[in-house]
């Protein structure tokens, strides 16, 4: 795979996966209310 | 009134919602459109369109939902009395969606049993149009094809079974089975086929960026859509599930969990399905151009003879493959018949047994019509028109009434605010006044001036006629159906918009 690809592969990931990582860190440690 | 069924807890409620947005078109939609429209660098439109289009209907659908308490009609009807078609509307559309998307399904779960020795041996373009669907032409029916009819009845069997036992103990329990299985079962998958010869090639295909397809149109329509189809909105599933959520529920935070969970699979898909692709590219000896499709073609065609071809363990691989088709499909479809049987439940007092035998049976055997020789064509047909004229409309329908027609966006920002950590900004106002509007309005006229100028599919013009009955139709009975007045399953004059009004 060129350079460019795996950039944007890792990007995608990192953005969409992480995001999503985020999301439920926030509605299970950060929360007030349910 | 009883009081309203509720889920059992948030995770519940969250994996019904990831449940039924994740669905067919996540596997066989997404990796293709992505790579049809500049690879690597559909991130940024994709991105964009989940942000600025995605996310805030989601959490405009779940303030409906949540602050009016009802199916999509009743909540429509309750926003405004002049606004309960646009609720019958969308659930007439599910109601069409349903009826033939038990039928794909259907196919899927042939095509696990059919993957045990690869049944459809070398030439599977001949085996699903010839020796499974027996195709005729298009308009003919042909007879029922009993290859078909047979899983579609076990289908909506275990469909409406589960929905007979209801939110918590029907609907939850099942996508909390359903979804974790799914899950897990296409990540073996994916780690499969990312370890084949090839993998590499299909992956650079997919993301090899081609930054100057963002200055094209073509590409943004291209994400607008994926993401307006992906996320199950506009046809009344979110509002109805969003209606049985607790008093007390972060509805932004929902949304956004919803919506990444729904973009993560789309994204593992991806990396799935091209993996697979780069790798029957390899061993045929051609260009990931020649293989890469979508749709039927993609799921029927392309992964047998990508399951025949594999070094080993081809049954293990195409259970795994068709099998996440079925659990993906299956936790949609239960979704997009609630809407009909919330609907039915609350307009004309029925049971919830009773609502899901008369709505969900209707539908059943409507899908029988799918089930015949020619119904590939007729489900072809339907799908393309009720999308295209249909749920775009619907939508673009919801956010003009809401937000320019009725002038309630700020209710439900409230509404969301009141109960969320992260407050919904002037973003979330832009997002559903001004770029939702004219995202649709767009796709809207796009739609119609290439139906009109070329047609759909090499369709002849009667047949095609059938297919904007359709569409017509579903605005019709909703129209029908909000005509008459009465709700005898529960107060509409709860006037819960008034209320808060008073206490400004």
């Amino acid at each position: 795979m060129s350079g460019a690809a795996v950039t944007m592969m890792l990007v995608g990931m990192v953005l969409i996966w992480g995001s999503l990582a985020a999301s439920v860190w926030w509605a299970v440690r950060l929360h007030r209310r349910r | 009134v009883a009081a309203r069924e509720e889920w059992g807890s948030r995770l519940g409620f969250i994996l019904a919602a990831v449940g039924s947005a994740v669905g067919l078109g996540n596997i066989w939609r997404f990796p293709y459109v992505a790579y049809d429209n500049g690879g690597g660098a559909f991130f940024l439109p994709y991105l964009v369109a989940l942000l600025s289009a995605g996310i805030p209907l989601l959490v405009l659908e779940y303030s409906l939902g949540h602050r009016l308490r009802g199916s999509a009609p009743l909540s429509f009807r309750r926003l405004d009395r002049r606004a309960e078609w646009l609720g019958w509307w969308q659930v007439a559309i599910s109601f069409v969606i349903s009826s033939y998307y038990a039928v794909i399904i259907a196919w899927a779960a042939a095509y696990t049993w059919f993957s045990v020795g690869q049944q459809w041996g070398e030439d599977p373009d001949g085996f699903l149009f010839g020796s499974y669907l027996q195709v005729v032409e298009a308009g003919e029916l042909g007879g029922l094809v009993a290859g078909v009819a047979l899983p579609l009845a076990l289908i909506w069997l275990v469909v409406l079974g589960v929905l007979w036992r209801g939110v918590a103990r029907g609907i939850e329990l099942a996508n909390r089975i359903l979804i974790p299985l799914l899950v897990t079962m296409f990540l073996l998958l994916v780690v499969r086929a990312v370890t084949l010869p090839g993998s590499a090639i299909g992956l650079e295909a997919l993301f090899r960026p081609d930054f100057t397809e963002i200055l094209n149109g073509r590409v943004w329509v291209a994400a607008y859509g994926q993401i307006f189809f992906s996320l199950s909105i506009a046809f009344a599933i979110m509002i109805t599930y969003a209606s049985y959520l607790p008093r007390d529920s972060d509805l932004t935070n929902n949304a956004f969990i919803a919506g990444f969970s729904n973009s993560s699979f789309e994204l593992l898909a991806g990396i799935g399905v091209f993996s697979a692709v780069g790798f029957m590219a390899v061993t045929q000896g051609i260009a990931v151009e020649e293989v890469a499709t979508e749709g039927i073609g993609l799921a029927f065609i392309a992964f047998p003879q990508i399951i025949s071809t594999l070094p080993g363990l081809n049954t293990l691989f195409g259970v795994l493959f068709f099998g996440s088709l079925v659990l993906a499909g299956l936790s949609s479809l239960i979704s997009v018949v609630q809407t009909y049987v919330a609907a039915l439940q609350e307009k004309f007092g029925l049971s919830r047994s009773r609502a899901v035998l008369f709505g969900g049976g209707a539908s059943a055997l409507i899908s029988l019509l799918y089930a015949t020789r020619g119904g590939i064509n007729f489900l072809d047909l339907a799908d393309y028109f009720i999308n295209n004229f249909g749920i775009v409309l619907a939508g673009l329908a919801e956010v003009v009434l809401v937000a320019w027609v009725f002038r309630r966006l700020g209710l439900f920002q409230q509404h969301a605010n009141t109960l969320s950590d992260l407050p919904l900004g002037r973003w979330w106002l832009l997002s559903l006044a001004v770029v939702t509007p004219l995202v649709l309005g767009s796709m809207t006229i796009d739609n119609l001036w290439t139906t009109l100028t070329e047609g759909y599919g090499d369709y002849p013009i009667p047949f095609l006629t059938s297919g904007w009955l359709v569409a017509a139709g579903a605005l019709v009975v909703g129209v029908l159906i909000s005509a008459r007045r009465a709700w005898s399953g529960e107060h509409v004059d709860l006037v819960i918009i008034d209320e808060e009004e008073q206490q400004r």
